[in-house]
């Protein structure tokens, strides 16, 4: 009955190792509260989060410490209770430094949440809904961190007919969906009943990877029959998570070329993201934690770990054992698309879904051989690009002929390869910055 | 942070990838025509093994001649030049002088391959751009073919081998029609089993049509073939011939014919499926495909010569790059499904 074609999917893509049995098992655990942690203002996208606190107040769990910064930005809360010890510029993930909140945490605090319970929602209007998901400071916690209220806008003259819910987490490694899934079913269901009725959505689809039975299978017993939603076992293959691939699979549909979901009328989001909208609305507990997998082969204990915000990977490395001397890339987010960090002393953010140490570097290990046109990437990309021609264009420079075969369609999944999909990337912002220099002198 | 924090890397994701890199996939094509090859040897004796190991010399030594550098290395230890130069030994007669069997494996490097730009740039298939060249230069010696002896022969040489070089050999002593030339110039048509098996003349590799299928079959399951090239010649060959032969069954053998003789298998199977000189489009597979198979057929069965594989395959690989303009996939979301009807949406 359970079988690795069973379930519907999208054409195209690859089927990379799982690697998910080291922390398939493992509970999601509350890793003690740090004696510090690092609250970048910018752990979205758009703009910057302007403190309300200075250095030297005190702060409570939960509490409110820098406000949004107009409508694409989202507040921040203190993730621990202490004492907030400085404002200044601090190493981002990013690589780059942003200013950040840093709290030390008052050790003999209980940190019991700082809130104003949980939060009437069946009879709020849209605008109201919105404006209670903002100040909750939610974005996507799949990864991308695009702020959750903006995503659930509808504009005037669209609508949204389905909600699609991502459970699928194609990453290798990743099990924090999985975990949650598991754990949080209350959580997300009541998440999807407050999502579906902020939209005006018909029917709810919770999109599950068939390697994860155990969730798909629970799921379908906790659904209460008065909540339009059903559970869809899709093949394990990637990037069954990516937003257009997903779509694809459970409803057939496309969406528009340089267009949203929203055009399609569908709305999708992260079961991670909806559970904790859950728990905003049934405790009033903003987002200050989330779940992240610590895994790979780098890494003495596997674990699956409910962290503070802002905790530094260090400290969550030191609590998972340690890394091996062997370790020669530490991750954020899952192997395919997520990014590898240069120091220990950066804090995880919202969209830290999960923190890979990797013992082989792939991209400097490997070999680059001259391309054989053998069409394995033709046959692997999801958007149907042809990457092997947009290969040898971009070794060219030849930028101008990559955007008439779509290159901006290419959604940067890797499943070509790597040395493609990393003069992709290149190709893309140099083509950016040219459309934009060309916007600027018109 | 301790004092063994180890030095991360910073690259690009992604860090995890499915390990098929070109060595591989060459390294498999290999493995796959080792049953091909052993049946030369067993077909032809000593001389099939002179024939490989000559034509492997000539391509690996002009492959390290032309590559320097860095280069060198890489272009070597991908494997092609090998393939390049079994596939070419396939395609020989047995009795072909030694000389001849380097020149061709000099020239499908040379001309079929570096004058392009090197592995992966190349127009037409080396291998079969070194077998022209011999063709038209020696057309005798690349078509007399030696009797197939079995096993019990082995160190009786198929031909004159050790011919001095730009000397021509002699053919005084053995040669036998082709299963191909027996049908064109005698209407004498050959025993099926005995095409299946190889137990016939011919070149060292285009005798036993099994042997070729089985190692395609494990390449396409491997996903190291393109399997809708094979698959469309075969159908276009057989419709073709069947057509024909419904139409004057006095002057066109029947399509099984057809795909069970002379080169038709080893070509479908190993030549025209060379990624670097065939399409990459899906569509664009087929339509190379049904051309090849048509042009086999038409070739052997209207024009002078008895065999069609080579020049249809050489042909089509002119028309690749065409035909993966015309053909290119449609991208995700470029045609317009923005609403279903009856959605509502304005």
């Amino acid at each position: 009955m359970i079988g690795a074609t069973q379930g519907r999917t999208f054409r195209h893509g690859i089927h990379p190792e799982e690697h998910k049995e080291q922390t398939l098992g493992s509970l999601i655990q509350r890793m003690p509260f740090p004696a510090e942690v690092v609250l970048p203002l910018s752990q979205h996208l758009g703009a910057s989060s302007k403190p309300v606190v200075k250095s030297g107040d005190k702060v409570y769990r939960g509490q409110l410490i820098a406000a949004a910064d107009g409508f694409m930005s989202v507040p921040l809360h203190a993730s621990v209770t202490g004492q907030v010890t400085a404002i200044e510029k601090r190493h981002h993930p990013s690589g780059k430094m942003v200013e950040a909140i840093i709290i030390a945490s008052d050790l003999n605090s209980p940190q019991t949440l700082f809130n104003e319970g949980p939060i009437a929602w069946q009879h709020s209007s849209t605008k109201e809904l919105l404006t209670a998901i903002q100040g909750g400071g939610f974005v996507g916690l799949g990864g991308a961190a695009f702020p959750t209220h903006v995503k659930f806008s509808v504009p005037d003259g669209k609508r949204v007919r389905f909600l699609l819910i991502n459970g699928c987490e194609c990453e290798p490694y990743l099990t924090t969906d999985h975990r949650i899934m598991l754990e949080y079913a209350d959580a997300i269901l009541l998440g999807i009943r407050i999502v579906q009725h902020l939209l005006g959505a018909e029917k709810t689809y919770l999109s599950v990877e068939n390697n994860k039975w155990d969730a798909i299978r629970m799921l379908r017993e906790r659904i209460p029959a008065d909540l339009a939603c059903e559970v869809i076992p899709l093949q394990t293959k990637y990037p069954q998570g990516a937003e257009k691939m997903l779509i694809a699979a459970v409803l057939h549909r496309e969406v528009p070329s340089g267009r949203l979901p929203i055009d399609v009328q569908v709305m999708v989001s992260n079961v991670g993201t909806v559970a904790g909208i859950g728990d905003l609305f049934a405790y009033g507990q903003p987002l200050i934690e989330r779940v992240v997998t610590v895994t790979g082969p780098g890494i003495k204990h596997p674990s699956t770990l409910l962290i503070p915000l802002g905790t530094r990977l260090s400290d969550i490395l030191d609590y998972c054992g340690g890394i091996s001397a062997a370790t020669r890339q530490v991750i954020f987010g899952g192997p395919m698309m997520g990014s590898p960090q240069a120091r220990l002393d950066v804090p995880i953010l919202k969209g830290t879904s999960g923190i890979v140490c990797l013992t082989e570097v792939l991209a400097t290990d490997r070999k680059e051989y001259a391309c054989i046109r053998c069409s394995a990437c033709l046959d692997a990309c999801p958007v149907f690009l042809n990457p092997s021609q947009l290969g040898s264009l971009a070794k060219n420079g030849r930028y101008e002929d990559m955007l008439g075969l779509h290159i901006m369609d290419c959604i940067e999944c890797g499943s070509c390869s790597i040395p493609l999909v990393q003069r992709f990337k290149v190709a893309k912002g140099l083509i950016r910055v040219k459309q934009q220099k060309k916007k600027a002198a018109a | 942070m301790g004092d063994n924090t180890p030095q991360l890397v910073l690259s690009s994701a992604p860090f995890q990838k499915r390990p098929v890199d070109t060595p591989l996939v060459m390294r498999h094509v290999l493995y796959s025509l080792i049953p091909v090859m052993l049946a030369a040897i067993y077909f032809f004796g000593i001389s099939a093994l002179l024939i490989i190991l000559v034509c492997v010399f000539g391509c690996v030594l002009t492959e390290w001649i032309c590559s320097s550098g860095p280069l060198r290395n890489s272009s070597l230890l991908d494997g092609s030049a090998v393939l390049t130069a079994v596939l070419l030994a396939l395609t020989l007669p047995p009795g072909i002088a030694l000389w001849m069997a380097f020149a061709g494996g000099v020239i499908s490097i040379l001309l079929g391959k570096i004058l392009f730009g090197g592995l992966g740039q190349n127009i037409f298939n080396p291998s079969l751009t070194g077998r022209a060249f011999l063709q038209a230069c020696f057309p005798v010696p690349l078509t007399t073919w030696a009797p197939n002896m079995g096993f019990d022969d082995f160190f009786t040489l198929r031909g004159d081998l050790f011919t001095f070089p730009f000397t021509t050999p002699h053919f005084d002593a053995i040669s036998a029609a082709t299963p191909l030339a027996r049908m064109k110039f005698d209407r004498e048509a050959t025993d099926l089993l005995d095409l299946l098996l190889g137990t016939t003349s011919g070149s060292l590799g285009e005798t036993s049509a099994i042997l070729i299928l089985l190692g395609g079959a494990y390449l396409a399951y491997r996903q190291f073939l393109n399997w809708r090239v094979p698959v469309g010649i075969f159908l276009a060959a057989f419709v073709t011939a069947s057509l024909l032969h419904g139409w004057d069954a006095g002057r066109h053998p029947d399509g099984v014919f057809h795909l069970f003789s002379g080169g038709l298998m080893l070509g479908a199977v190993y030549m025209a499926t060379d990624p670097v000189t065939s399409p990459v489009t899906p569509i664009g597979s087929w339509v190379y495909a049904i051309c090849i198979g048509v042009l086999v057929v038409a070739i052997r069965q209207f024009g002078g010569l008895t065999e069609g594989v080579m020049y249809a395959i050489l042909f089509m690989n002119a028309w690749t790059p065409m035909i993966d303009r015309v053909t290119q996939p449609r991208t995700y979301g470029t045609i317009k499904t923005e609403t279903s009807p009856g959605d509502g949406n304005d």
